[in-house]
């Protein structure tokens, strides 16, 4: 057997799963958002054209979706990576115990979303939460807030624990950008006279940016998707202010049994998401070929 | 000054990073009376085993967390295997086509799951496998098998070509030599691929949720979440802060014994590329 043949038969296996997983469904996605479900007794499917991306165009509840999805991802976004950069920096000193805590550090992102979901939500609680009284000792507020019952609140909730969640992964791959600068660098650095602000601000970072900028691409798209913090905590509430594409698809999908609909808001929703995206590696290719 | 300050600091992560757990930890053994009192209780006196007694009478804790284990081993078995087939391949390709293979398979995991869901759904559902272990299992090998493969692929590589060589000449077969060389000599990342995969799995909730609906069969994300959402009122705090303890207990004791694994596993594939 030529070493082409037996290649291609190793490669085999992941190609007929990724194919039927992920191809397939793909597809048929597409193929779903091109068409109209009725609800006549039965539910049947009809070719409807690009009725569903019509209707998606005058849709504010979608649109509102699409708002809620940014805000979160945007703030979510900047937070874990200012935050895990701040976490890598003082991951990357030496003292003792450093071993125990990154294992510490890094046990948040292992811990299963909808399920911490349930404790950020009791953290939370408006009557007993152990928010409000710590907030309250430290006299910060006056009187317990409500706060998954606002708007506001209810998306600050989401963002932290998103951000409690993920900060890990950022600084994990800061950390090993920081690993990877030469201690030459920044010793040249210290003797041309910086300071440590000034070394951080322009060495340090601009050599970090390959690292962060893979990081933050990883976290926009997952942050994107973000289903399981929204339906533990929020369900979307209230009145609709958190809820996110993945939520009013899947709210389609299952609850009002309009597949065609859930469809178009999946694919549109994600399409949506590549266009920055696309522009923000645009920049990132240019600024590296500069 | 700079010790001061850097104490505080890793203090600061540490709290940080555990409060939230050690929050549902008292919750789950503090009195009910102790738990609805404001201003807030913060050490249970004394502390009480009944939540967690009340939540398995109420709740079929083990069924969930045995189906968590069983869907999880047997995705993570398929992912690595799988993955290590078509690392093992890709790793002695030309690098442009090895290269756009790793880039597709990358791109591929990125698809939020929320496109995958319905056509998934109808597939399960098409085969008989709602309720039933494939219906999850498979699924979840092929979404984490893009990332296993990025990590087995960097892990193959480092073996000298000169081995397989000579393994060839021995006339082992390419089979034999991926199992009996190449296998064995890339092992630490095969574990390191499988705890991440293994990981995933468990925490995956929005398919789990979808495709099992009998207690029976749901794992330990969709079971305990699923306490929570419409019935999150009728639940006492303690139990479900019990709850969470149970399903999160794993995973602490995986991060606690393979910090440097995990770490190195998530960073290899995201700085390469």
């Amino acid at each position: 057997m030529s070493s082409r043949t037996s290649r291609l038969l190793l490669l085999a296996p992941a190609a007929l799963l990724v194919t039927v997983v992920v191809g397939l469904p793909v597809l048929r996605v597409l193929q779903l958002s091109l068409m109209r479900a009725d609800l006549d007794g039965g539910i049947s499917l009809a070719w409807g054209g690009l009725d569903a991306y019509a209707r998606l165009w005058g849709d504010a509840r979608y649109w509102t979706c699409l708002r809620n999805t940014a805000v979160f991802t945007g703030a979510s976004v900047a937070l874990e990576t200012a935050l895990g950069v701040a976490f890598a920096l003082v991951l990357h000193q030496r003292f003792h115990g450093r071993g125990a805590l990154r294992a510490l550090v890094l046990l948040p992102w292992a811990l299963p979303t909808a399920v911490m979901a349930l404790a950020w939500a009791w953290i939370f609680n408006d009557s007993f939460g152990v928010a409000n009284d710590l907030l309250r000792r430290l006299g910060v507020l006056e009187r317990p807030v409500a706060w998954l019952g606002e708007p506001a609140t209810a998306m600050a909730v989401l963002v932290l624990a998103d951000v409690w969640k993920t900060t890990p992964f950022v600084a994990l791959v800061v950390l090993a950008g920081l690993q990877g600068i030469p201690e030459g660098v920044l010793e040249a650095a210290r003797v041309d006279g910086l300071t440590a602000w000034q070394r951080l601000r322009h060495v340090t970072l601009p050599l970090l940016t390959p690292a962060l900028l893979v990081a933050v691409v990883f976290r926009a798209i997952q942050a994107y998707g973000a289903f399981d913090l929204v339906y533990v905590i929020t369900g979307g509430g209230p009145g609709g202010s958190t809820e996110t594409v993945s939520l009013y698809a899947f709210q389609h999908y299952f609850r009002y049994l309009d597949f065609a609909y859930g469809s178009a808001v999946a694919v549109q929703g994600v399409l949506l998401a590549l266009l920055p995206l696309a522009l923000l590696l645009r920049w990132a290719r240019r600024r590296e070929a500069r | 000054m700079r010790r001061v300050g850097l104490a505080l600091a890793t203090a600061l992560l540490a709290a940080w990073s555990l409060a939230p757990v050690a929050w549902q930890l008292l919750t789950a053994v503090k009195p009910d009376a102790q738990i609805t009192r404001t201003p807030t209780v913060y050490l249970p006196d004394p502390p009480t085993s009944r939540h967690v007694t009340a939540l398995l009478a109420r709740k079929p804790m083990a069924v969930y967390l045995a189906n968590s284990l069983a869907v999880s081993a047997v995705a993570t078995t398929l992912a690595v295997g799988v993955a290590a087939l078509a690392a093992a391949a890709l790793s002695r390709s030309a690098a442009a086509s090895r290269d756009r293979a790793l880039l597709g398979l990358l791109l591929l995991a990125l698809f939020p799951p929320i496109l995958l869901l319905f056509p998934l759904y109808e597939g399960v559902r098409a085969l008989g496998w709602v309720n039933h272990l494939p219906g999850l299992a498979l699924p979840y090998a092929a979404l984490n098998l893009p990332l296993a493969v990025w990590i087995l692929e960097s892990g193959f590589r480092q073996i000298p070509r000169e081995l397989d060589e000579a393994a060839r000449l021995d006339g082992l077969g390419w089979l034999a030599r991926l199992a009996r060389v190449q296998a064995p000599l890339a092992a630490p990342s095969l574990v390191t691929a499988a705890i991440l995969v293994f990981i995933f799995c468990w925490n995956e909730f929005m398919l789990a949720l979808t495709f099992m609906t009998r207690d029976s069969h749901k794992t330990v994300t969709a079971g305990i979440a699923s306490i929570g959402g419409a019935s999150i009122y009728e639940i006492p705090w303690g139990q479900l802060s019990a709850a969470v303890l149970l399903a999160t207990a794993p995973l602490v004791l995986l991060v606690l014994v393979f910090e440097r694994r995990i770490a190195g596993g998530l960073t290899r594939g995201a700085v390469k590329g």
